[in-house]
């Protein structure tokens, strides 16, 4: 944007940008968490007993694979301003699939795919109930969290389907020789690097942008909304599936109320990464970063021999601070901005002083949302 | 714009600096607890480790409460460490990561009500591999991913209590109903065949005029109560071997012409029944004493961990005031036959 406009003005009175490229970078909210991830890891590693060790970070991955899986979609349905509350409904489901098929004897891969439809089809479902009758996706989406799960306990009631091949459990849960680091970060950073360059490097992830900017603007740009939304419903669907597949083997257990709850975990560590719950910004580093650092938290807790309630409190207190920060640092900047508006009016400016007060004076919208 | 930048780095150091300072006070206090039994491990050989930690379902749950006392009043006994972790939730997968960090932390047994038989296994054998001894009390996992598993109660032994408690009440003769729980449940319906075969061989005056369920709901169980009391106007006992259905059973007679005139019994928790034990609607119930439950795997844990057991058929060991048990085939550890709470003992539970 600054570019285009640098292009036609040929004289311009004030920067491209209002600070440096280091510090566009590294000032951001996905580095501060980044950095919080960083400090809570040495942290713990020095205090807590048993942290450092390198098990402690295959565990970790282990339980927070399903997770980082279903947060990248996530990420991207969050930034159009909509929400999924049924992902971890559609991991029971495609666990329940997945089980109910391999002991009706189809071959491992065949019901993994049919699993995958299934999600597939769920998201559909969420995706054509949003867009196509327009309805909003909160209300869309808790209902299909009761119906999802409705569905997965019913076919398989409260029993499980256990018994699974151990050439497929083992895979689930083995690491990349010579490594801490489990087989399935494989998968998942595969897809992190695809949904990181969908979102951050095509059409196709500024009109999921300019979306949750504003939908209507974005209409009139040529962005097709309701397509988008719907494709990004489809792949939460399919991503969330894949999780309950994974899920499946690595506890060796087909249950429909596997993965119950699940769903807060995922839009907390999105939140907490720095993606704002009214849509518009947020970076796929930020969200990974988040989830690690609810993970990394969780880990050095329970090893540190605290309940389970504190480490709810903790993070919750944690997605609290990280949900307000925004809105408190808004207030401060425009309270700041204002005091210095003063100022620059009562020092009678000269038309040149006034002209370079205006980019800083006066935070612009889509600046003020880059910067949050 | 340097004050926002400045007062926004300001907010994320205070944030982490926060998150830091949980992390060290947490550990500190409680460190020690980890710390000495990881050096009890350390040291091996010589002393045993003789760090117990119970995993429940879930925490805050009255019936596990009561049970991991038991085991925290066995471990005091002899001298070991006791510590309790366990997740909010009774979820299928919740215990994996709990038993991980007990596996790091080195513990010497972990004694676990297991969520799903299945989906802690593999957490379960590898905390085994490292040298950490596994015993199951109340709801079992697959039989080799344990030591020992402590069972309650079999289910000849709840049958019969449940027979021998109707017979007493109703004076060993006249029509008795069974207000059960959902129509196929594997456990319920496992014991009214036993209890049908102990009625027709040793109370041939008690007919047994009816099974009905529930579906293991309070206001279903109540309507099933007050239908057979009007469809059975000489019935003398209702016996429900289900928690849900004694209560919800047992609060109907209580407000009807029938309290006191048709006995009800069956398995019931304390805290459910105790005004129904008080008033005189029922004279008395059966469940095994959780505490015992607990106690006695603390016992197990110590004898798999000393290696005076290794969980094969016929070891024995020492479980101080319960006296001697003896493994069974499977590694199967039977707490004894079921409690039966009464208005005497009624108020020594809070279950």
């Amino acid at each position: 944007m600054p570019n285009a406009v640098a292009e036609r003005t040929a004289v311009r009175t004030y920067k491209n940008y209002s600070r440096p490229a280091w510090q566009r970078v590294l000032l951001t909210r996905e580095m501060a968490i980044i950095a919080a991830v960083i400090g809570v890891y040495i942290v713990a590693a020095a205090v807590v007993p048993n942290f450092a060790a390198p098990i402690t970070l295959t565990y970790l991955m282990l339980d927070i694979a399903a997770i980082l899986l279903i947060a990248l979609p996530m990420t991207m349905i969050i930034i159009t301003g909509e929400i999924d509350l049924s992902v971890a409904s559609v991991v029971g489901l495609s666990s329940v699939t997945f089980g109910t098929l391999y002991q009706a004897g189809l071959p491992i891969p065949l019901a993994m795919v049919a699993a995958l439809a299934a999600g597939a089809v769920a998201g559909f479902i969420n995706g054509f109930l949003v867009t196509v009758v327009g309805l909003p996706s909160l209300a869309v989406t808790i209902g299909t969290l009761a119906l999802f799960r409705g569905l997965a306990v019913g076919i398989l009631g409260t029993t499980a389907v256990t018994g699974f091949p151990d050439s497929w459990t083992d895979l689930a849960t083995s690491k990349i020789p010579g490594t801490p680091i489990p087989t399935i970060m494989v998968l998942f950073v595969v897809l992190a690097i695809i949904f990181a360059l969908v979102l951050h490097a095509t059409p196709f992830g500024r009109g999921v942008f300019a979306i949750g900017q504003s939908s209507e603007a974005a209409r009139f740009s040529g962005v097709r909304v309701e397509r988008t939304k719907l494709m990004l419903f489809v792949a939460s669907g399919t991503i969330a599936a894949l999780a309950g597949i994974y899920y499946t083997l690595r506890y060796g257990s087909a249950r429909g109320d596997n993965a119950t709850g699940l769903e807060l975990s995922v839009i907390a560590a999105v939140l907490l990464g720095g993606v704002s719950i009214f849509g518009g910004r947020g970076a796929l580093h930020g969200v990974i970063a988040g989830v690690f650092l609810i993970g990394i938290l969780a880990s050095a807790l329970r090893l540190a021999n605290v309940t389970s309630d504190v480490i709810n409190i903790i993070t919750g207190t944690l997605l609290v601070i990280s949900v307000i920060s925004p809105s408190l640092l808004a207030w401060a900047r425009s309270t700041w901005a204002r005091q210095r508006g003063k100022r620059a009016a009562a020092g009678g400016a000269a038309p040149s002083a006034v002209g370079s007060a205006i980019p800083d004076a006066q935070p612009s919208p889509p600046q003020q949302k880059e910067e949050q | 714009m340097m004050s926002s930048r400045t007062f926004r780095k300001g907010s994320f150091a205070a944030l982490a600096m926060t998150a830091a300072l949980v992390v060290s006070g947490c550990s500190s206090d409680s460190g020690s607890e980890s710390t000495s039994s990881a050096t009890g491990g350390a040291e091996g050989g010589s002393d045993a480790n003789l760090a117990i930690t119970f995993l429940p379902k879930n925490l805050g749950n009255a019936y596990f409460d009561t049970s991991n006392a038991g085991g925290a009043e066995a471990i005091e006994e002899f001298g070991g460490t006791y510590a309790e972790v366990g997740p909010a939730e009774a979820a299928p997968d919740a215990q994996v990561s709990y038993i991980n960090t007990l596996t790091q932390q080195g513990v010497g047994a972990i004694a676990v009500s297991a969520n799903d038989p299945e989906a802690i296994c593999d957490a379960l054998n590898e905390a085994r591999d490292n040298d950490v001894k596994v015993v199951t009390f109340d709801s079992d996992t697959n039989t080799d991913c344990r030591d020992v598993f402590i069972n309650q109660a079999t289910s000849e032994g709840i049958a019969q209590v449940q027979v021998d408690l109707i017979a007493e009440q109703i004076g060993d003769e006249g029509q008795i109903a069974i207000l059960s729980a959902t129509a196929n449940a594997t456990n319920q319906n496992a014991w009214i065949e036993l209890m049908e075969g102990i009625l027709a061989e040793e109370h041939p005056n008690i007919e047994l005029v009816d099974v009905v369920y529930g579906d293991d709901d309070d206001q279903t169980s109540f309507d099933k109560t007050a239908a057979l009391l009007q469809t059975y106007p000489d019935l003398k006992g209702i016996v429900s071997p289900t928690t849900v259905g004694i209560a919800a059973a047992a609060r109907y007679l209580s407000t009807s012409e029938y309290q006191g005139e048709v006995a009800i019994t069956g398995l019931g928790t304390p805290n459910q029944m105790r005004s129904y034990i008080e008033d005189g609607t029922s004279a008395g119930f059966a469940l095994w004493n959780p505490a015992d439950l607990g106690y006695l795997a603390a016992y197990a844990s110590k004898a798999l961990i000393e290696g005076e057991i290794t969980g094969a058929e016929g070891d024995t060991f020492e479980a101080g005031k319960l006296g001697e048990y003896t493994v069974e085939a499977d590694g199967v550890v039977l707490l004894g036959d079921p409690y039966v709470f009464d208005a005497d003992n009624i108020g020594d539970f809070d279950f």
